[in-house]
């Protein structure tokens, strides 16, 4: 089965709570909601974030917005002015989770092509 | 009841204008020129803001408040007063009374004398309480990790519990044009204003809980109306003059996201469903003072031109505790950077890296943390970037240490400038100079019984 990034099925946002990064994922398309329910788990987070992750990975899922809200404990160095990081309010989280692979069938994966993506041939223009 | 709900449609216009301390500042203006609304809301205060104000007023008694807030008052005060438009904000920080002085004298200034009324709201700083509540069973401690507040009491900057609607809402039925807080959730500046005009009962949960969703969308300015939006960002029309968000809502709590069409930015169920998810816990527990809101409930239908409608939502009572918000003095901190070139960035960088760590050990100084992150390569994605390729064309080595001793970050402050001459070859970018010292702030979440806040709490209304 072709593997795509998640980016292709998934906008999200990220943002701090102390020391907790969240990350809500929001699929573009209802259909895609069940494969990210199956395979975007809190246990396969955790995996994907190894040891930037200190604490447990939590998931929440928003059937009414087609996403899921992950929190990830002790993400951020400590957070809020205390963290060290050049993200310590977790702003980038996002796309660091929606790097994760899924497996699709080859209809969904010719369907999600470029998306995430900026198009070519757009931002090409200067300031 | 105010003339909002009398202007014919019976729904309620509120313009979100700012997001924190810090944000656009033509955004209000635009919010009030470029259409009707009923009510601004402005939000100045994050977790941090309140002891960075709370060191201004230590330094400064007049200080200690969102001092944007004054000269944009200042400016838009004559047609917030003409049209009506409420003005609902936590400017107030840890000074509600002087920001109210202020924002009185700019009233004068721009004509206003006599013309509008100010409600001030305080009782939310704990600080000059605090030895009398952990004396008498409060013992204020941390919701994440369990300790006692008694362990860092003296370092302690600033303590605030978070207040909901009802002040804001006393001080809007007692007829004041801009009301002022200090520590007021985000979200009750947007629904306090729903609440007074429809008349809520303080048990209505679903409807409360439909403005905390309301709120909530609101509180972060742009960030629903196209900012930071990740889907499809490039076709995001218009964003060097956005249009923050308005909540247009009804009686029953129903409401729908828009802009004003004129301005920039885009009101679409993906750049509303984002915010929703910002910041958020757990969606069946969206705790406030007031109710508890369940962001499972929430229906969301796209009714085009950058109109989103909100219905459906569920709220229970909410909890007999308030959280409090306490900052605390916890050391020192400081960031160093320079900028190695094309060939081996990476290698360099980290070299350098290396020489500087034992250059702080030999001279014994002792920190809690040292970070070192190569900028353009793993700053923000951390190892899930992969390995560094060989040819990066450039690459800032970012160290940043934290101690609580603060001469050895006052002395690591030092050792960045010498390793252009000592260290590896093709750096540059130190022009900025020595690194700053900077004071970090803990942040120390509590909770209190909310029995021993809300005696405290006071509306004051002062005339222009």
């Amino acid at each position: 089965m072709p593997r795509v990034e998640l980016l292709r099925l998934a906008h999200a946002r990220s943002g701090d709570k102390g020391d907790t990064a969240n990350v809500g994922v929001i699929a573009y398309e209802e259909e895609d909601y069940p494969l990210i329910l199956e395979q975007v788990t809190a246990a396969r987070v955790k995996r994907h974030f190894g040891d930037m992750v200190k604490g447990p990975v939590e998931r929440f899922r928003l059937d009414n917005l087609h996403a899921v809200n992950f929190l990830l404990h002790g993400a951020l160095d400590g957070g809020g002015t205390v963290s060290l990081m050049t993200d310590a309010q977790g702003k980038v989280f996002s796309t660091a989770l929606l790097r994760m692979e899924v497996e699709v069938s080859d209809a969904v994966a010719r369907r999600v092509r470029g998306r995430g993506r900026i198009p070519p041939n757009r931002g090409r223009r200067g300031p | 009841m105010s003339g909002a709900v009398a202007g014919g449609s019976g729904l309620v216009r509120i313009a979100s204008g700012q997001g924190f301390w810090g944000d656009d500042l033509e955004a209000p203006v635009r919010q009030v020129e470029a259409g009707p609304i009923d009510y601004l809301m402005l939000d100045y205060l994050a977790e941090v803001t309140m002891s960075i104000m709370q060191k201004q007023h230590s330094r400064d008694a007049r200080a200690g408040y969102a001092r944007d807030f004054v000269p944009l008052m200042e400016r838009i005060f004559p047609a917030c007063a003409n049209r009506r438009i409420r003005v609902v904000t936590n400017a107030g920080g840890v000074n509600p009374a002087e920001c109210a002085r202020a924002l009185a004298a700019a009233g004068r200034r721009a004509g206003m004398a006599g013309r509008a009324r100010i409600g001030v709201v305080t009782g939310d700083d704990l600080m000059g309480r605090l030895d009398g509540l952990l004396a008498t069973g409060h013992p204020l401690s941390n919701m994440d990790t369990g300790e006692p507040l008694e362990s860092v009491r003296d370092e302690v900057l600033s303590a605030n519990v978070y207040l909901g609607a009802r002040p804001i809402v006393r001080a809007l039925r007692g007829g004041a044009l801009v009301v002022l807080t200090g520590r007021s959730t985000d979200t009750a500046l947007t629904y306090a204003p729903m609440a007074h005009e429809f008349g809520w009962p303080w048990d209505a949960w679903d409807r409360l809980a439909a403005g905390v969703v309301a709120g909530h969308i609101n509180e972060c300015g742009a960030q629903a109306s196209g900012g930071n939006c990740l889907a499809e960002w490039w076709a995001i029309p218009d964003l060097t003059e956005v249009g923050f968000p308005i909540v247009e809502a009804g009686p029953d709590g129903t409401f729908v996201v828009t802009k004003h069409p004129e301005l920039g930015g885009a009101v679409t169920l993906r750049t509303v469903k984002e915010q929703i998810l910002y910041e958020m816990g757990d969606p069946r527990t969206y705790i406030t003072p007031d109710v508890t809101a369940d962001f499972t409930t929430i229906r969301l239908s796209d009714q085009g031109n950058d109109r989103v409608a909100v219905d459906g939502i569920r709220g229970t009572p909410p909890t007999s505790s308030l959280k409090v918000s306490i900052a605390y003095s916890a050391g020192y901190k400081a960031v160093g950077t320079l900028v190695y070139a094309w060939p081996d960035a990476a290698a360099k960088a980290r070299a350098a890296a290396g020489i500087l760590r034992r250059r702080l050990d030999r001279l014994g100084l002792e920190f809690d943390r040292v970070r070192v992150e190569l900028v353009g390569w793993d700053s923000t994605h951390g190892k899930l970037a992969g390995p560094v390729p060989g040819d990066l064309p450039e690459v800032q080595l970012r160290v940043a240490v934290r101690s609580g001793d603060r001469h050895a970050v006052e002395r690591f402050a030092r050792e960045i400038a010498p390793l252009v001459l000592t260290g590896p070859p093709s750096v540059t970018g130190f022009a900025g100079g020595r690194p700053r010292v900077q004071e970090v702030v803990g942040y120390w979440p509590a909770l209190i019984d909310r029995s021993v806040v809300e005696p405290h709490i006071c509306v004051d209304l002062v005339e222009v």
